[in-house]
């Protein structure tokens, strides 16, 4: 049996070993950021969606196209999809490191997320930005007001 | 160094729960932002093929998982402020139990504010 040891009281608690500037603790600030952001952002969009007027009841290509025709909606959502993406997507990768074990399987998941992610942010960009809220030959009913002004 | 009697922030009572509660309501939130993204890029395809898709969310099911899922953000939400707190307040860590059902009340208030809401949309009542 030997002794416990007990570390040095002045020595800084290392658990990683790395120190300073770091890609870990970049990827803790930024979670603790984006979060911060992100709680405008989503409690914005669910009381505009979901409180609002009729809700859910409302919202159709009319109700999107309305707000999209505004920059201002455009960029929140912008903001909010990578905020939201980046954010989401850094915590399941968090989850994949606690839970995967074998270097398999956490390639395969890793894999899976960053494709996953690259994929829905860069779709929705696409959407926010090549958006017409006034389609050529759409039917006339189904569209904002602003079109047929 | 805590000791096990004393107990630490990250396992059992309201310290651990809150961390599980945490995981879960961000993993589930994540995989419905995906196909959130989705249903909303119908956006482009025609006007119509977005109103037939997100028509599915004003039926009773839909309705009901709505109100799962805005649990599930603001309980996310909540929770992400008080580790915020934690992490940088220095009192953050002291007072985290406190913190934690400020937390639980803050989400009642919220879901009081929006399940009733909700509900009327769903059935037409305003
Ligand atoms: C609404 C404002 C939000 C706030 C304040 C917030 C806050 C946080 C914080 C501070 C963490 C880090 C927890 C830790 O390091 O222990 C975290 C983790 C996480 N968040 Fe958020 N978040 C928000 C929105 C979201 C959204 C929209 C998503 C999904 C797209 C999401 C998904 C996640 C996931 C998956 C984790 C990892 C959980 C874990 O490691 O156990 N969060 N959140």
């Amino acid at each position: 049996m030997t002794a416990t040891q007990i570390p040095d009281p002045t020595k800084r608690y290392q658990r990683t070993g790395l120190r300073g500037r770091n890609i870990e603790m970049l990827s803790w600030l930024f979670m603790r950021f984006s979060g911060a952001v992100l709680v405008i952002l989503v409690f914005g969009h669910l009381f505009v969606n979901l409180w609002l007027g009729e809700g859910v009841q409302r919202i159709d290509f009319a109700f999107v196209s309305g707000k999209w025709a505004n920059p201002f909606w455009q960029l929140w959502d912008l903001c909010m999809l990578w905020l939201g993406m980046l954010h989401g997507g850094n915590g399941v990768r968090t989850i994949i490191n606690d839970y995967a074990r074998g270097p398999r399987l956490r390639l395969v998941l890793k894999a899976l997320l960053y494709i996953a992610v690259v994929a829905t942010v860069v779709l929705g960009t696409l959407v926010i930005f090549t958006f017409s809220p006034c389609p050529a030959g759409a039917e006339p009913s189904l569209l904002p007001s602003i079109c047929s002004e | 160094m805590a000791s096990a009697e004393a107990g630490t922030l990250y396992r059992g009572r309201e310290g651990m729960w809150s961390w599980v509660a945490h995981r879960i309501s961000g993993m589930l939130i994540f995989l419905f932002l995906i196909v959130h993204v989705m249903d909303t890029a119908l956006v482009r395809v025609s006007p119509e093929a977005y109103n037939e898709v997100i028509g599915h969310y004003k039926t009773i099911v839909f309705g009901l998982g709505e109100i799962g899922l805005v649990g599930a953000i603001c309980f996310h939400a909540l929770n992400g402020i008080r580790v915020i707190l934690v992490d940088f307040w220095a009192q953050g860590a002291r007072r985290q139990r406190m913190m934690f059902w400020s937390v639980v009340g803050l989400w009642v208030l919220l879901m009081i504010g929006f399940v009733p809401r909700q509900l009327g949309h769903m059935f037409g009542w305003w």
